[in-house]
């Protein structure tokens, strides 16, 4: 141990004078746990990229035009509007990246390009930017551009295809996409297709029981596997829980939305399916359809947007699979999540009054515990 | 009940509070203590401690003897200030404050003669025989003051606890603090010396018992504690899990004894008095040996140091003098910090003085600090999560940037206890605890300005009041007068009214 040994003596009698500052003066901590909303977003598209995959190779290179033209969309409308007012860029934050990502996963996996810019212009400047951008937005922006060009373009946003992977013969190749991404597909009989939600409501308005309906429909309606049609994220739901499953082990998220929200879809269904199988689908059918698993972890978990406690979380998850079962089984729409993420997020504000956590030494209305004396009468 | 209590408290207070930040502790944990040797200046402040300043009893010129009492207590919080060494007052005045301000404090420069000889001590004999006032008038001629940081004068919550009677002393050797290890050395290596300390504040406060919180990040100091402590009645070494802030009253005492402290009410009236374990270590040195408190065991970390590890230093000794004895700096940091990262105060420079309630230095890297440009607030819940106490960090900061500081306050601004839980997690770098502090400063402020503003608006309707008085009783007075001179008038124009009336009468 080499100790200096100190200056002896009369090295210096003034009395300690201010010095020059050493540093400008800051406020403890003076240490931080590293996190950021980079990395925040980063494991949120790590956790969503299996499903990705899995769907771009299903549908081909059509989805994967799309996919890319709605995260461009996405990017160019944050850059513009930062730029229009005078905004530092936050492109590199990834917030605007996942907005689109997870907005194609919501769409139709052979929708055209304008669906695609069209949509992440609305998500982005509708749904976030006019709110006053990242963190200030009341609706899900990737929910709201959904529903706003599901409301518009009902046709082109249901209009869904057997899925073709990537390589296989029929599928189209690099040049026909750009034919289907720049004027649409124009679905001829054999690719054209239903979505299990779709196909049941159109049966059941046209007075068909669930077993024929069901029975009589397209081949790949319904799969465990999900070699299936439906929306670009819908298909992959096993490989959405497991991410959803990495989010939670990494602390991204907390189990109280995702379990809420697959619960308030699993009860009425269980309850209802027991009641009249003909008219009500199973739970199970339920959860691995349209963008139940996605929903649940994936959008009704957006930080902004929903509530930012225990319980809240758990109002706000079993209202949002709650309404989503209402609309699907009796609403116009073949699918709710959007729908309930949005009804949900209106409440957000009333839920985050409501369920505050309770304060250290108080009760839950605010007033102060009574003092319980301890008692170790009977020694340590 | 009992298990939906429990499910509806798990729903409503979530996951665990606190945050586990990089300890940090090794290496310099794992050197003993090293005494640093007495420097040839020292300045010694007359406030070190939460309440009144001393007042000093010395002048210039006067020679001095360690131990030898510099400044004594002012009023019923406060604390004597002692020689740390023996040698020459030099100078009574001011110096730069071991604060963020470098404001100047009122301090006294004491030049070693290098003899370093003590007063002649006075120990108490057999002191568990002695009543417990005469325990704590020692403790509080020591000048001992509560060493983890607050600074409160230790008999003052010695009389406090036995006024109350507590039942249960606990004693906070937790260190939950990352970088800092003085706690963790002295239980090592003086563990007796603070179950004695123990033993005799449960005797000055009439305490049935004392638990003693460590971290289970401290096994060396577990083992060295429990063998100190066997045999001993009513002493027990309670292991508690490594999270920040365990050390804070309330944390502690939830974990140790399952009772929650109410809002506004203090550890005292639910039966429970806290110390830290190096304040039982000094009540020990003065009542056994009596010994006033001129000295501290305090670690040195950080980065940018050559040698971090922990210095028994004699209060007084400049910063600069005890980081040039370490072995130096290994580069310029960018921050010096007295205390902890979490709670821990910038320092305006290394010429300051240690003083009784530092219990680290740090020379913070700019890596160490992890200073980022603050984002925007993506609600994330995390500060949520990390609150120790239940509040809503995000919330409070909003209305507190929108300046509803009354919003804030009834989102429990005044139940933060200031841990920095919520700015160390906070993934968008706000400095959240930054602004709670500033809040309860500026409410402070409020509150001290609405304060004067109602003593002047009374004391200049006093004045108005005593005015008018004063105005009135004039008026009566005058009024009193005039009708005095009337009636006078009136008494003589009757008694001359007679030969008047004779007068007139006559040529009628």
């Amino acid at each position: 141990m080499n100790l200096n040994p100190l200056p002896d003596g009369d090295a210096e009698l003034a009395p300690l004078a201010p010095a020059a500052t050493l540093v400008a003066v800051t406020a403890s901590p003076h240490a931080h746990g590293g996190g950021s909303v980079a990395r925040v977003m980063q494991r949120v598209m790590l956790a969503l990229t299996p499903a990705t995959l899995f769907g771009l190779w299903l549908f081909g290179w059509p989805a994967i035009n799309l996919f890319v033209l709605t995260i461009g969309g996405c990017l160019l409308a944050e850059r513009i509007c930062q730029r229009q007012m005078g905004h530092k860029s936050s492109l590199g934050d990834g917030s605007a990246v996942l907005t689109g990502w997870l907005l194609a996963l919501s769409l139709p996996p052979w929708a055209p390009g304008w669906i695609a810019v069209l949509g992440g212009f609305i998500a982005i400047v509708i749904g976030k930017q006019v709110f006053g951008g990242l963190g200030q937005n009341l609706f899900n922006p990737a929910m709201v551009a959904r529903v706003a060009l599901l409301v518009s373009f009902p046709v082109v946003m249901t209009q869904w295809v057997v899925p073709q992977p990537l390589f296989s013969t029929e599928a189209p190749g690099f040049i026909d996409s750009l034919r289907i991404t720049l004027q649409g597909p124009e679905l001829p009989d054999a690719i054209a297709s239903a979505s299990l939600l779709g196909h049941t409501k159109t049966e059941l308005s046209r007075g068909v029981e669930l077993t024929h309906a069901l029975a009589a429909g397209p081949a790949a309606l319904f799969d465990w596997a999900g070699l299936r049609s439906g929306s670009l994220g819908e298909t992959g739901a096993l490989l959405l829980l497991v991410g959803g499953l990495y989010l939670l082990a990494t602390g991204v998220i907390r189990w109280h939305i995702p379990a809420a929200v697959l619960a308030g879809i699993a009860l009425p269904a269980l309850i209802a399916h027991a009641a009249d199988p003909e008219r009500y689908l199973s739970a199970p059918q339920h959860l691995l359809s349209g963008a139940a698993i996605l929903g649940a972890f994936f959008i009704a978990t957006d930080y902004v947007t929903s509530p930012n406690t225990g319980r809240g979380q758990l109002i706000f998850g079993f209202g949002t699979g709650l309404i989503t079962w209402i609309i699907r089984s009796w609403g116009g729409y073949p699918e709710g999540m959007a729908f309930a993420v949005l009804l949900m997020n209106a409440m957000t504000p009333v839920i985050d009054r409501y369920c505050k956590p309770r304060i250290l030494g108080r009760q839950t209305n605010g007033q102060a515990l009574e003092p319980k004396l301890i008692d170790n009468t009977g020694g340590a | 009940m009992g298990i939906f209590d429990k499910i509806f408290r798990q729903l409503g207070r979530g996951e665990p509070w606190g945050v586990h930040p990089d300890e940090h502790k090794r290496p310099a944990s794992e050197a003993p203590i090293r005494t640093l040797p007495v420097p040839p200046l020292l300045y010694i402040p007359f406030s070190q401690h939460v309440g009144a300043a001393a007042e000093p009893i010395v002048h210039v010129g006067q020679k001095v003897l360690k131990g030898e009492c510099l400044a004594v207590a002012k009023g019923t919080i406060s604390a004597p200030v002692h020689a740390s060494t023996s040698g020459e007052i030099i100078a009574i005045g001011p110096i730069t404050a071991p604060h963020p301000s470098g404001l100047e404090i009122m301090a006294i420069t004491l030049r070693s003669d290098m003899e370093d000889r003590w007063l002649p001590l006075e120990a108490i004999v057999d002191p568990l025989a002695a009543a417990p006032e005469v325990l704590a008038r020692q403790v509080a001629d020591a000048g001992i003051v509560g060493l983890g940081g607050a600074t409160f004068p230790a008999s003052v919550k010695l009389g406090l606890g036995r006024r109350s009677g507590i039942k249960t002393l606990i004693l906070n050797g937790s260190e939950c603090e990352p970088y800092l290890s003085c706690d963790d050395r002295l239980m090592r290596e003086r563990a007796d010396g603070v179950i004695r300390g123990a033993v005799l504040m449960r005797h000055a406060t009439g305490a049935r018992e004392v638990r003693i919180g460590i971290e289970d990040n401290k096994p060396e100091a577990i083992v060295a504690m429990r063998a100190a402590a066997a045999g001993v009645a009513d002493v027990s070494i309670c292991v508690v899990p490594a999270r920040y802030p365990m050390g804070s009253d309330r944390q502690l005492i939830i974990e140790l004894t399952g009772i929650e402290v109410p809002a506004e009410a203090r550890a005292a009236d639910v039966g429970v008095l806290v110390h830290n374990v190096g304040t039982a270590h000094a009540i020990h040195q003065a009542i056994d040996l009596g010994r006033p408190l001129v000295s501290r065991v305090m670690t040195l970390n950080g980065a940018a140091l050559r040698q971090p590890g922990n210095y028994e230093v004699l209060i007084g000794t400049v910063v600069d003098d005890l980081i040039a004895f370490s072995g130096g700096m290994r580069n310029t940091p960018a921050r010096l910090v007295m205390g902890g990262p979490m709670m821990g105060q910038v320092l305006p420079s290394p010429l300051v003085p240690v003083v009784k309630g530092c219990s680290g230095i740090l020379a913070l890297s700019a890596e160490e600090v992890a200073q980022g440009e603050p984002g925007p607030c993506i609600r994330c819940g995390s500060c949520t999560k990390a609150c120790p106490v239940g509040l809503l960090p995000l919330e409070m900061n909003a209305r507190i940037a929108a300046g509803a500081l009354d919003g804030a306050v009834g989102l429990g601004l005044h139940d933060c206890i200031g841990c920095g839980c919520c700015a160390y997690v906070c993934p968008s770098h706000i400095p959240l605890v930054q602004a709670f502090n500033h809040a309860k400063g500026e409410l402070a402020a409020q509150a001290r300005i609405r304060q004067r503003n109602e003593a002047t608006r009374k004391l200049a309707q006093a004045r108005t009041e005593r005015l008018e008085r004063e105005a009135r009783e004039k008026a009566e007075a005058a009024a009193r007068r005039a009708a005095e001179r009337k009636a006078q008038k009136a008494r003589d124009a009757a008694s001359a009214a007679p030969e008047q009336a004779n007068s007139e009468g006559a040529p009628a």
